[in-house]
Parts: C-alpha cells; sequence; structure tokens
C-alpha cells in the first residue's frame, strides 16, 4: 500500500475542493437564475472538460502551462511558480476537470428552488445574502453535497490528465491512481489489489453517503 | 428552521474534506528526483537503496520510459537525474542545453523473448519458433514495448525485422508503454510472449512467470545506456551518479544482465 499517493490523493482532492467549492456555488447559481444570449455555450464549456478525452485536456494543460509557453514562463518568472510536474500543477488540472462535477449539480439544485420561495423572501425583507444562507442554501444542500462527493471521488481516481501532467514523482504528482498503475507495471499485483479495492470502497461509500443524505434530506420536506 | 444537527453533519463533511487539504508535510524538503528507463526499475532500486543506507541520502525513483522522460524535461520536469536506455535522448538534450555535460554510459543492455508459463510458444533465441508460430496460428498477440518513444521497443522491431517477422507480426503486436508495461502483458496471459529487457527477466518476480532467452546481439543496435545530470542536480544526485561507476553498485548491474561499458 503506497500511504504516500493515498495522502498525496486527499490533499489534492482538498485543495480542489476549497479552490472550486466557492467558484461552482457561484457560477452554479448564477447559471441557474441568469438567462442571457451565449448561454448555451457558456454551459457547454463547464461540460467541455467530461466528455473530452483526458489525454486531450492533459495534452492542452501541458502546452498551454509548461515551461516553453508564455502563461508557464511568466509563472515561473514572476511568481517563480512551475505549473507542470508538481502538485501545483495538479491542482491547477485537477480544479479545470472537475469544473463539471461541481457546477452541474449546484446549477441542478437551485434550479430545483421554487422562484417563489425567493421571491417571498425578498418582500419579508431579507437581503440578499439573508436569502441565500436561509433560504437558497438549506434547500440546495442535497445538491450541494453531491457535488462535493463527486469532485472529490472523481480528484481521487482522475488518471488520464495526472498522468499528463504529472509525471508520477513520489510525493509529489503520483497520486494513488497512477500508483496502482505504476504498482501493476513493477509486478506488484498484490499492492495493485489493495490500492485498487480501497478506491473502490471509497468510491462506493462516498457516493452512497451523498445518496443516502440526499434521500433524507429530500424527506424531511 | 429547526434543523442544525444535519446542518452540522454535513459541515463536518465539508469540514473533513478541506482539513486533508494542508499540504506543506509531505512538500518540505522533497528529495531529489532521479528519472530512469524503465528496463531499471528492479536493478536500480537495489542499487538506490544500497546507495541511501551507505550515504544517508534519499532519492526519489521514476520510472518510465526514455523517450517519455525525454519530452518531459523538455517540458521542464524538476528531473535531477536522467537515466535514459539509450543514448540519442541524452545527446539531444545535451545539444538543445538541457544538460549538465554529454553525461556517461552507464550499461548496456540486451533484449530476449519471454514467453510466459502455459503459452504455446517455445523460448527460442533465434526467433524460429516464434516464425512457425505466426504462420501456424499459434501467435495471437505478442508484447514490446512501443517503439515510438521506447528505445527497448526500437530495439525489439531491429530484431524482429533482422528476423524477417516484421511485417507478419505487426498486426498481432500490442504495445507497452515502456519496456515494463511489455513484459506486464507478456505475461499477463493474454499474449503469447514478448521482446523484453534483460535486467527485468533477471528479477525474481517476473522470472517466476515465464522462460526467458536472449535475442543475438547482432540482430539490433546496442543499447548504450547513458545518464547525465541536469541543471541544479543537489549533491544527493551528484554522489549517486559517481556510485553507480563503483564495484558495489556495478555488481547489482551485472547481476540483473548489464554489461559493464569499457569505455
Amino acid at each position: 500500500m503506497d500511504w504516500q499517493a493515498l495522502i498525496l490523493s486527499l490533499q489534492l482532492a482538498g485543495v480542489t475542493l476549497v479552490v472550486l467549492l466557492p467558484l461552482g456555488l457561484w457560477l452554479g447559481r448564477w447559471l441557474a437564475y441568469t438567462r442571457f444570449a451565449g448561454k448555451a455555450l457558456v454551459e457547454a464549456l463547464v461540460v467541455l472538460p467530461l466528455v473530452l478525452p483526458p489525454t486531450v485536456l492533459g495534452y492542452y494543460l501541458l502546452v498551454s502551462l509548461g515551461g516553453a509557453s508564455p502563461l508557464g514562463r511568466w509563472a515561473a518568472e514572476t511568481l517563480d511558480l512551475r505549473l507542470t510536474f508538481n502538485f501545483t500543477g495538479l491542482v491547477v488540472a485537477s480544479v479545470i476537470f472537475n469544473v463539471p462535477f461541481i457546477v452541474q449539480p449546484v446549477q441542478r439544485a437551485f434550479e430545483a428552488i421554487p422562484r417563489g420561495l425567493t421571491e417571498a423572501a425578498a418582500v419579508s425583507g431579507l437581503g440578499l445574502w439573508q436569502t441565500w444562507r436561509r433560504v437558497e442554501m438549506p434547500l440546495a444542500w442535497p445538491g450541494v453535497l453531491s457535488a462535493v462527493v463527486l469532485t472529490f471521488v472523481h480528484t481521487m481516481g482522475e488518471f488520464g490528465v495526472v498522468l499528463m501532467v504529472g509525471g508520477s514523482i513520489p510525493g509529489e504528482t503520483r497520486t494513488i491512481a497512477i500508483s496502482i498503475y505504476d504498482r501493476v507495471q513493477a509486478f506488484d499485483l498484490a499492492a495493485a489489489d489493495r490500492m485498487a479495492l480501497l478506491l473502490l470502497v471509497l468510491s462506493l461509500g462516498a457516493v452512497t453517503m451523498s445518496f443516502f443524505a440526499s434521500a433524507r434530506l429530500a424527506a424531511r420536506r | 428552521m429547526p434543523r442544525p444537527p444535519r446542518r452540522r453533519a454535513c459541515l463536518q463533511l465539508l469540514a473533513s474534506a478541506l482539513y486533508a487539504a494542508a499540504p506543506g508535510t509531505l512538500h518540505a524538503q522533497p528529495a531529489p528526483t532521479v528519472a530512469a528507463a524503465s528496463d531499471l526499475k528492479f536493478a536500480l532500486e537495489e542499487v538506490a537503496g544500497r546507495f541511501e543506507r551507505e550515504s544517508g541520502h534519499r532519492l526519489r525513483l521514476v520510472f518510465g520510459s526514455s523517450g517519455n522522460f525525454y519530452a518531459q524535461i523538455l517540458q521542464g520536469a524538476p528531473f535531477h537525474l536522467y537515466m535514459s536506455a539509450d543514448e540519442d535522448f541524452v545527446f539531444r538534450l545535451a545539444d538543445a542545453g538541457r544538460t549538465v555535460d554529454r553525461g556517461r554510459l552507464y550499461a548496456h543492455g540486451r533484449i530476449g523473448i519471454l514467453v510466459p508459463h502455459g503459452s504455446p510458444l517455445r523460448a527460442d533465441g533465434e526467433l524460429h519458433d516464434l516464425a512457425a508460430a505466426l504462420k501456424d496460428g499459434r501467435l495471437r498477440k505478442f508484447a514490446i514495448a512501443n517503439p515510438e518513444h521506447a528505445p527497448y521497443g526500437q530495439r525489439a522491431e531491429e530484431a524482429l525485422r533482422h528476423a524477417g517477422l516484421w511485417d507478419a507480426i505487426r498486426p498481432r503486436l500490442v504495445l507497452g508503454e515502456n519496456v515494463s508495461q511489455a513484459a506486464q502483458f507478456a505475461t499477463s496471459g493474454s499474449a503469447q510472449g514478448g521482446v523484453v529487457a534483460l535486467s527485468l527477466a533477471r528479477a525474481p518476480s517476473v522470472a517466476a512467470l515465464g522462460r526467458f532467452e536472449l535475442i543475438p546481439e547482432a540482430w539490433h543496435r546496442p543499447l548504450r545506456q547513458r545518464m547525465v545530470l541536469l541543471p541544479g542536480a543537489p549533491a544527493a544526485v551528484r554522489d549517486f551518479y559517481d556510485y553507480l561507476s563503483t564495484p558495489a553498485a556495478q555488481a547489482i548491474m551485472q547481476r540483473y544482465g548489464f554489461a559493464m561499458p569499457r569505455d
């Protein structure tokens, strides 16, 4: 069992959520409430990482963030930050490939809130923040929870993009999914077995938990 | 809205998710990184283990195809020592100004045919039985490393061409991303055999899975394996670079079937 890889994957999933959750809440809610010309294009862009082959995404990230690219050079020179083959690069990649996993459930959750409720809250004198906190969020929780769980589990399991921009460096970019691949190549099937089982149990457990919580929340309404 | 317990449960879930997010502990003092051709997987782990015990330094070993590492180093991958399975990649990096110097030969590699137990193929270094199996249909899948970017794959292709089998065997090839994956494919039970590195076949975990016979060295260009220090390599890696030339390290490499460079 490669504990270092497991811890790294947990860290990556956690950091991704910290960065992505505020953004996802804002963008998902905005898409749920707003109509504008070109909305279909924005929604398509949100879903794009889901339908694009991970190698395509990884390739573009490698080319656009690498040391030879303008962005990569700018980050290296002004921020002293390298964006490929290290943890920072993985976070950038992970945030991008998880956008649909967080925005879509959040958007559906806010769309499901009857407009009459938020209007009633406004009429009752609740401000925007108060409405969000006391009316919208309690109703949107199941969707937000499943967004969080999906993003977390998906980050734990992402392989193609991480392989392309990561380079499988222990403690830096070798996530648990990559470590399984490495163990198989090293003829260490026993370790691959254990890690694959752990990911299976973790994924099944997390998704079951989110369904269970959603059902409980829905039943109380 | 009196539902604090559940909300607290949700917040706790979120908090625990964020809790795992504090990086730092792992990245405090990263050990220097060695990017090594995957034919070195077992041999180099043993050499590095011995080096770490004797010197007290720590190293991170990453294994893959030499061609992939070449591309990654050009993209700015933070490796400190590059151990290629051939010398072309090292010279190309040196010409591009990405290395400290033109490096040092550290071993000569060999290829051979690996046939898993229970395969209808015989392990025959001159590939006569492979040719027969291609004709009579015993051979369904045959594994080699990807010749596009893996030196061991290129040598496998050259040897198969020399034997006059390349065109016939091409539709039956499964390509490993590197020679270690090719060996894994060859012994997985889904292929009848493959061309892999002697150094992998000598490892106990691989040797237990099948029989191995060397392919004549004259059938392919030599695998002149060269390593090179990359800019910014710390002292630990420089020491390891020199350690690889010591008798203790070379004895381990020879046990895995590597011939030592004379020049």
